[in-house]
């Protein structure tokens, strides 16, 4: 462990493949070893807080000093009930869907008839490159900061709009702040997914195009019938990703929004769960609501899945 | 895509195959793939403007006097200053939170290049029981929002360990990033068979094997790995914002959007003021980009994705 880059002359060199264990390990079990910090590490972090989490929402659950011994009934689907009764909780699963419906297809579409302008580009395309990642490898706190100003009652985008500005102001507007906040992250998130485009536009054979212009195919009709299905697999990936980033909305509720307003017009599932798991206390009905949004999120990229197979 | 072909074949092979054909018609082809070649680079540099532009008004902002909203102060010719600069550090101390903001990082990115890099190696170049296992583990584990996760993490780190406030609690829930270990995984898969077989023949350890031969390999794939893993904990704000309540301890995203939530109304120039923070932590991560953007390889970066 102490020389990553000079290589120590290992001590024991006949102790490794050869063990009496390595039969049962597997041939290395070196790799074993090597690996138990990452295998420790997902268990830690990702395999156990998910269990607990599911099993907080079944229980009447509350914070308590770490020594304390108290009990944490079983409670069924009283959380569940809780959660699905409050209309604040219904209204952000509402105002998700809102954002998915504008902030899915808005990214699927932009970033593949970008990815496909950028691939044809030789001249200057890592300054078109630059520009297109760059809001994605910024902090969304920093660009939620330009967002606000730009987007305030007497911000440059209304200075521009004059008499069409919409009143109240964008951010301010319990019918645009949704849709506000959904145009904030595509842009924010676009070069990520066009990265991803790129990647899948390179294994699309050249012939393909070639033989498509032969029969006559203009530019229009070769990117919806080489390209579009050419990236299939990639778009399924696009949308399940889009998904899950969505549905998992808060920074931009909380700052740019000022915590999910006007008037809860914002306010997104894990806004809720910070608000009533961390902020109130409830760590049992924000842990239900966390487990209703998951399979939400799982019943969506299954049908995004199912979408990029068929054709 | 450095180096990768971009010639633009649908309409390089249209013009040639015309060619063929009829002279004029070529040269009508070529001015009709001219003209739209124009048209691309215009869509293009519009589009790229629009992702710029707020970065633009943001470097501007920070330094002037009284950042308006008229399109004029866009270019403005006067009014420069530090003074946004020295506001905001009087209510948020810049240098102790890009401090955080760094330890914060370079731990994770420490981490992830360790155990990452062991990790990669082990799922790609040995078998053992188990590495099936793992490696499906890791796809899954790529479809568990943290949000799920939040609640739970937040009662183990700062209850049960008492780690609110500290960075070993900030670092821990990231320590390892799993699209690095994808990367690892692909590069060294990546490298031919041969190298390794020839070792063991030679009669090398395992471990001989991994520290003279794989890691020196591995330099350009740390690269890739560390700009990728930079980007989360330098700007990740949920969870630092949940488990730290001292200021002193707050990475700057979290103390930048506490000056926005809760300190500028009461500023003499807030809009200056929040660009001003707003530069401060978006221009490390921006600069790192520019100088390393070869090596956000959209291959690399893919692979870590799909696995």
């Amino acid at each position: 462990m102490s020389t990553a880059t000079t290589p120590t002359p290992a001590r024991r060199p006949a102790s490794r493949s050869r063990l009496p264990l390595g039969g049962k390990l597997g041939p290395q079990p070196l790799g074993l070893l090597l690996a138990a910090p990452y295998v420790l590490f997902l268990a830690a972090v990702m395999a156990w807080p998910l269990l607990q989490a599911v099993w907080i929402s079944f229980h009447d659950y509350f914070f308590t000093a770490p020594t304390a011994v108290v009990e944490h009934p079983f409670v069924g689907f009283e959380n569940y009930v809780t959660a699905v009764t409050d209309p604040q909780v219904r209204q952000s699963f509402v105002n998700i869907a809102v954002f998915l419906v504008i902030n899915v297809p808005l990214t699927a579409i932009l970033s593949l008839v970008l990815a496909s302008a950028l691939n044809r580009v030789v001249r200057f395309a890592s300054v078109f490159r630059v520009a297109f990642y760059v809001p994605y490898v910024t902090a969304s706190v920093s660009l939620i900061g330009v967002w606000m100003l730009l987007f305030s009652s007497d911000g440059l985008v209304n200075t521009i709009l004059g008499p069409l500005a919409p009143d109240p102001s964008w951010l301010v507007n319990s019918s645009l702040a949704m849709p506000s906040i959904a145009l904030y992250v595509t842009w924010k998130q676009l070069g990520f997914y066009i990265l991803l485009y790129l990647a899948a536009l390179q294994n699309i054979p050249k012939e393909l195009y070639e033989s498509a212009s032969m029969d006559g195919a203009g530019a229009i009709a070769r990117f919806r019938h080489v390209t579009v299905p050419g990236v299939r697999s990639v778009t399924a990936l696009v949308l399940i990703l889009a998904i899950i980033t969505g549905a998992n909305l808060f920074t931009e509720p909380y700052l740019l929004t000022n915590g999910g307003g006007p008037d809860g017009a914002s306010t997104s599932p894990v806004l809720l769960i910070y608000q009533k798991g961390i902020q109130q206390t409830n760590p049992d009905v924000a842990s239900a609501i966390g487990v209703l949004l998951v399979i939400g999120i799982g019943l969506l990229s299954m049908l995004a899945a199912r979408a990029g197979k068929e054709d | 895509m450095p180096g990768q072909k971009t010639s633009d074949g649908p309409v390089d092979a249209r013009s040639g195959a015309v060619a063929e054909v009829a002279e004029p018609s070529a040269a009508q082809a070529r001015s009709g793939a001219r003209r739209s070649r124009i048209a691309l680079y215009a869509v293009l540099a519009l589009v790229a403007l629009a992702f710029v532009f707020p970065f633009w008004f943001m470097a501007v902002g920070a330094f002037q006097e009284n950042p308006t909203s008229s399109p004029a102060d866009l270019f403005p010719t006067g009014g420069w200053t530090t003074q946004n600069f020295t506001e905001i550090n009087s209510r948020v101390s810049l240098l102790r939170s890009l401090l955080n903001s760094l330890i914060f990082t370079l731990g994770v990115l420490a981490g992830t290049l360790t155990f990452g890099l062991l990790a990669g190696y082990a799922l790609s170049r040995l078998r053992w029981r188990g590495r099936g296992a793992l490696f499906a583990i890791m796809l899954g584990v790529q479809a568990i929002p943290f949000q799920l996760l939040m609640i739970p993490l937040y009662v183990q780190v700062t209850r049960t360990y008492g780690l609110g406030d500290t960075y070993l609690g900030m670092i821990l829930p990231f320590l390892i990033n799993t699209t690095a270990v994808f990367i690892f995984r692909q590069f060294f898969l990546s490298l031919p068979e041969s190298l390794f077989e020839a070792a063991r023949i030679d009669g090398a350890s395992e471990l001989r094997i991994l520290f003279s031969i794989a890691v020196p390999l591995v330099k350009p794939a740390i690269a890739t790995v560390a700009l990728i893993t930079f980007i989360g904990p330098w700007n990740e704000f949920l969870w630092p914002f949940l488990i730290t309540k001292q200021a002193t301890m707050q990475p700057l995203a979290v103390a930048l959007a506490n000056y926005i939530s809760n300190v500028a109304q009461t500023a003499a120039n807030p809009n200056g003021a929040i660009l001003a923070g707003a530069a401060t932590l978006a221009f490390p991560v921006v600069l790192l980009f520019v100088v390393f953007q070869r090596f956000f390889r959209a291959s690399d970066v893919s692979s870590g994705i799909k696995g």
